[in-house]
């Protein structure tokens, strides 16, 4: 007969015990009954973060509901565990369930702890665990300014994070003296402090909080001890966890000295029958508050049930993690002071911002604790030296202050049994062991070893090595353009511009091979474009058709005209001139998406005299057929608008007019919102600014289209010149780096780092390109001429549209039919093979994707 | 096979380099195509058989193992310039006409027979739209 495993909590460490007990030997003999009481299957609390900047529950979770089914395991979620009846060994659940067990297993996790303070109950007090707890912040943060979270540790600093990505200001307060008090030293912690303020979010330590109160204005005042004051509209609770331990002091297990479900090293409580594993359990007086410690207890418990015999090893608690940015690690007896026993040996660097600190037993010289703030690269060798209690060098601050031992030769420097992945225990020799058993991607190394998937800390890592693996494999690991050229768009772009070419065939022979094709030839253009603010009209041959005729094909062979209105203001005037313009050649009109209007059906020997119009009329060519800056969309804002803050408006004309034609790997398209509300839609774009009474807040790399994605923050309150600046930056840096064909969007998915690096390289300048990058923009900017105006002026680049070299008339095969008092095209579209879908021009989308596939 | 009919359709000028121009004749439209780099030229059919949009002669040229080609503007679908044979599998094959340019630059395109023309003509006119009606 089968043995029935009861699982009570099904989180990080719940589900992680089911799968390994899935994958231990024997293990047909067990049925598993898990019993969840939150309302969805186990989600990466890790990253709970990223829900708020564009994760949804379901990108979250860790197995779908399938993987239980297939697994063969009875998963009830939204059904706690009441009580446990230890005679009868049946768990009574929600809705009436009576369970009974062989084994149980306690995962119940911990709750946010919420200092008992007068106020604390107070509408618009929150705590930071689950999804639901995030759901209620973002829907009330909607409608409010400013938060602050109670409690300056490792999970407060990420729940501000989260704030400031919300687009509010955002307060730390911390009663200790320094942030992380666990963690860090004051020297770090202050470095730490400076970073975050620098970035918008302010921090207060040393503040006891005696009460909370309600305001006038309907937010909520902090009374610190010593009679100062904080106002904000919203609180998030971060102060500690508690562990969930009333299951078990229900039915009287023995509990830990400070909390927790006691147990041993085989994670048996003081029931043989009853295991407790993760946050709730307490080994040795200790509760782990992470998750790595807790998936090697799933480990020893699921080993121990199967009846092997495995047992849990003290974990340290070593982390290394980024906080708002910053890097931020810890590594054993971090915050041990100097003693007869213990010295230390620190680099404390104001200019670079880096923070590190050894400290060591004087007796044997080995590690014993560390610290690291700015720069975590040395991270994994100190852990292996920690771990291993080797003795140090000499000059143990040669460890710190060069740090090119690890730092410079990255993959190849680390050895065989140096730690990557700190979650899952895996070592370099893992990975390489599983590359050779074939697993060569990313996802299947995930899948073989499980690293990267605790709080994925050491993808880029893992990368390296992998990568490395690949190469010594002769694996071709590049992203070549295209059969002509074998580099990447980012490296041909560095060739471009340090070499200074300025032609197609100059970079085809200098750097390529072969004749050149449709795929390398847009790709060069749009590069000699971005460096050299090169209208398309100069080497026309090169540009695909729509850069070619400064105009998208249409069905049948018409173009579009789109001229550009910046901000989508527009006077009466020029309303005009587009209508004759559109009556005078008989062109269907039509407002686009993007706040300007469209005429459509133009014959190509047409578009010269079309444009002719409309520059005469003052107006320049909108670059909607280009791989450049498209529109910048604006609300009303504060003008006219009762609730703008700013005027969206005038800066997005700004904005517009700065960029307008800037070539770049893919489509830029910008908006400006005037005050929270948003009516500009700038979260859906490449870059979108939104007005608060602070400033404005700049989110990059959003998207629409297929696959959306919301903009996140880059900066928060910046004045009209910052956010230029760092556009400016954001923009020229993602222009040098993206692959062809990359929305932005896609582009920050793939950067190693993600945002976080993103905003060391515009704003703090890690990279040290910062002036190099805005004197790019500015060159870009200053050699903008409207590519229309120039064909209208110049004889021989009119001759360009002609319809026939050895005839004048038009294109006879092109005709229309009326529609809604209209033209539309009759003529061509003839498709045989794709079925029409619903009309208009988005039917042509996906063969764009297949274009973007073969780059 | 007997000797094409030779129409004089532009001046060598008249074509940018590695681009391609148009020439109507007797109603069908025949793109010209010139490669700088080895100073071929190309004559092919103007219509792309896969939409029958008249829109070839503004696609742009290149190389796939050495082999001249063109791809086409709408969807990009890629042909042979010397065979006018389609790369991707879905999609007909292009007729190609034999182009020379004499001493003082004109460009000669050869029109193999009334039939071929006239075969064009109608797949041009006859070609299905592609909406519903
Ligand atoms: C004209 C317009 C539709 C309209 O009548 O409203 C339009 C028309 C086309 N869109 Fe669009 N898009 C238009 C607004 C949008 C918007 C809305 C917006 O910009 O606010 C989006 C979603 C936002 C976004 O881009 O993130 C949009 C997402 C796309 C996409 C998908 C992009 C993606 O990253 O997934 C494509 C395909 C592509 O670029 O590869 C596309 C491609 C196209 C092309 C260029 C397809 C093509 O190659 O022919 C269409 C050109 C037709 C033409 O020549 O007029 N269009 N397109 C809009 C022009 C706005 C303008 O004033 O310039
Ligand atoms: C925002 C945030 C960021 C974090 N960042 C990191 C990090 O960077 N690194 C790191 O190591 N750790 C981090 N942690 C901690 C990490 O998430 C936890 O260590 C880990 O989730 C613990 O797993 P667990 O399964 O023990 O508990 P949980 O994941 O909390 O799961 C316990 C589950 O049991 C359920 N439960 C409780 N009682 C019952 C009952 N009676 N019946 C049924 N179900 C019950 C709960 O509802 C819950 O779903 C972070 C935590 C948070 C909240
Ligand atoms: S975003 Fe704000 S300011 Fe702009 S229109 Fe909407 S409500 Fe008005
Ligand atoms: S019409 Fe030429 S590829 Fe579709």
């Amino acid at each position: 007969m089968k043995q029935t495993v009861v699982v009570v909590g099904n989180g990080m460490v719940g589900q992680r015990f089911c799968a390994l007990l899935r994958e231990t030997r024997g293990c047909e003999r067990f049925r598993i009954v898990v019993l969840g009481e939150e309302p969805r299957p186990a989600y990466d609390r890790v990253h709970l973060t990223e829900y708020f900047s564009g994760k949804s529950a379901a990108d979250l979770e860790i197995a779908p509901r399938s993987w239980y089914r297939d697994q063969g395991i009875e998963l009830r979620v939204g059904t706690p565990a009441i009580a446990v009846d230890r005679g009868r060994r049946v768990v009574a659940a929600g809705g009436g369930l009576e369970v009974r067990y062989d084994h149980l297993v306690l995962a119940t996790g911990s709750a946010p702890f919420v200092p008992p303070l007068p106020g604390i109950d107070r509408r618009g007090v929150f705590v930071y665990r689950t999804i639901e707890d995030l759901d209620a912040i973002r829907d009330a943060a909607a409608s409010r300014q400013s938060a602050a979270v109670i409690g300056g540790g490792l999970l407060g600093l990420e729940a501000a994070k989260a704030l400031y990505d919300l687009g509010l200001s955002a307060h730390v307060v911390e009663a200790a003296p320094w942030l992380m008090p666990r963690q860090l030293d004051r020297d770090g912690a202050e470095l730490l402090a400076a970073k975050i303020r620098a970035l918008g979010v302010q921090v207060h330590t040393n503040k006891r909080t005696n009460e909370i109160i309600g305001t006038e204005s309907g937010g909520m005042r902090f009374c610190f001890d010593g009679g100062e004051s904080l106002d904000v509209d919203l609180i998030v609770v971060s102060a500690g966890i508690k562990p969930r331990q009333e299951l078990a002091a229900g039915c009287g297990l023995e509990l830990g000295p400070r909390g927790g479900i006691a147990v041993d090293a085989t994670m048996r409580t003081s029931d043989p029958t009853i295991f407790a594993i993760g946050e709730c359990a307490s080994h040795d007086g200790t509760v782990y508050g992470l998750v790595a410690p807790g998936f090697e207890m799933a480990d020893v418990a699921a080993a121990q049930i199967a009846g092997f015999d495995k047992s849990f090893r003290a974990g340290d608690l070593s982390t290394k993690l980024k906080l708002l940015g910053v890097e931020v690690a810890s590594i054993g007896e971090s915050t041990a002071p100097q003693t007869m026993e213990h010295t230390h040996v620190a680099v404390r660097d104001e200019v670079a911002g880096v923070y590190k600190k050894l400290i060591v037993r004087r007796e044997t010289r080995t590690l014993i604790g560390a610290v690291l703030v700015g720069d975590t690269s040395d991270y994994a060798n100190l852990l292996g030296l920690f771990r291993r209690a080797e003795p140090l060098p000499e000059r143990p601050l040669s460890l710190i202050v060069d740090g090119t031992a690890v730092r410079g030769g990255e993959g190849a420097e680390l050895t065989g049994d140096s730690l990557l992945c700190t979650c899952n225990n895996v070592t370099v020799d893992d990975v390489v062991t599983a590359v050779a058993g074939g697993a060569v991607t990313m996802p299947a190394i995930q899948a073989c070893t499980k690293a990267t998937t605790g709080c994925g800390g050491c993808g880029p890592q893992i990368k390296q090595v992998l990568e490395r693996e690949l190469q010594r494999a002769g694996v071709e690991v590049r992203k070549q353009i295209c059969e002509h050229f074998a580099l990447r768009r980012q490296e041909l772009f560095d060739l471009v511009r340090v070499r200074g070419f300025h032609t197609y065939s100059e970079v085809l022979t200098q750097c390529g091979r072969g004749g050149g094709c449709e795929v390398c030839k847009p790709v060069v253009a749009s590069i000699l474009a971005s460096i050299h603010a090169e209208p398309a009209s100069e080497q026309p041959v090169i540009q695909d058709t729509n850069d070619r005729f400064l105009a998208n094909i249409q069905r049948g062979g018409t173009y579009s005209v789109i001229p550009r209105i910046p901000g989508g203001e527009i006077t009466a005037e020029k309303l005009i001139a587009i209508g004759e313009v559109a009556r005078r050649y008989n062109l269907y009109v039509k407002i686009t998406g993007g706040q300007r209007i469209d005429m459509l059906g133009a014959r190509l020997d047409q578009l010269p005299d079309i444009w002719e119009d409309l520059v005469t009329a003052g107006f320049e060519s909108g670059h909607a057929y280009a791989k450049a800056m498209r529109t910048v969309k604006s609300c009303v804002g504060s003008t006219w608008c009762r609730y703008g803050v700013l005027d969206s408006v005038g800066f997005a004309i700004r904005v517009e007019e700065r960029y307008k034609g800037l070539r770049a790997p893919h489509k830029l398209k910008s908006a400006v919102s005037g005050c929270i509300r948003e009516c500009a839609e700038a979260r859906s774009k490449d870059f979108g600014i939104i007005a608060t009474s602070e400033g404005w807040n700049l989110y990059v790399c959003g998207n629409g289209g297929s696959k959306p994605r919301h903009a996140v923050l880059l900066a928060a309150g910046i004045d009209d010149e910052t956010c230029l600046r760092y556009i400016d930056r954001f923009l020229m840096f993602y222009i040098r780096t993206a692959d062809p064909l990359t929305r932005t969007a896609r582009w920050l998915e793939e950067l190693d780092g993600g945002i976080d690096y993103l905003r060391a390289v515009i704003i703090d300048d890690v990279l040290g390109i910062g002036a190099q990058l805005d004197a790019e923009m500015q060159a870009a900017v200053d050699g903008y001429r409207c590519e229309w105006a120039e064909v209208v002026n110049d004889p021989e680049k009119r001759s360009r549209f002609r319809a026939f070299v050895n005839a004048s008339e038009s294109d006879p095969s092109i005709a229309f039919a009326d529609e809604r008092g209209q033209i539309r095209p009759s003529s061509g579209g003839g498709a045989i093979s794709l079925p029409p879908v619903n009309g208009g021009p988005h039917e042509d989308a996906p063969v764009r994707f297949e274009e973007a596939r073969h780059v | 096979m007997s000797e094409p009919l030779w129409i004089a359709v532009c001046h060598r000028d008249d074509v940018i380099p590695d681009g391609g121009a148009c020439v109507f004749y007797e109603g069908i439209q025949i793109a010209v195509f010139r490669i700088a780099a080895r100073d071929e030229w190309y004559a092919v059919q103007n219509r792309c058989p896969h939409w029958n949009e008249q829109v070839l002669w503004r696609g742009m040229t290149g190389e796939r193992d050495g082999e001249p080609k063109v791809a086409c503007p709408m969807h990009k679908r890629t042909f042979s310039l010397r065979t006018g044979a389609a790369f991707a599998g879905d999609t007909p094959d292009l007729l190609t006409f034999p182009v020379r340019v004499v001493a003082d630059g004109r460009v000669f395109v050869g029109v193999p027979s009334a039939e071929v023309v006239a075969r064009e003509r109608t797949a041009a006119t006859h070609a299905p739209c592609g909406r519903a009606e």
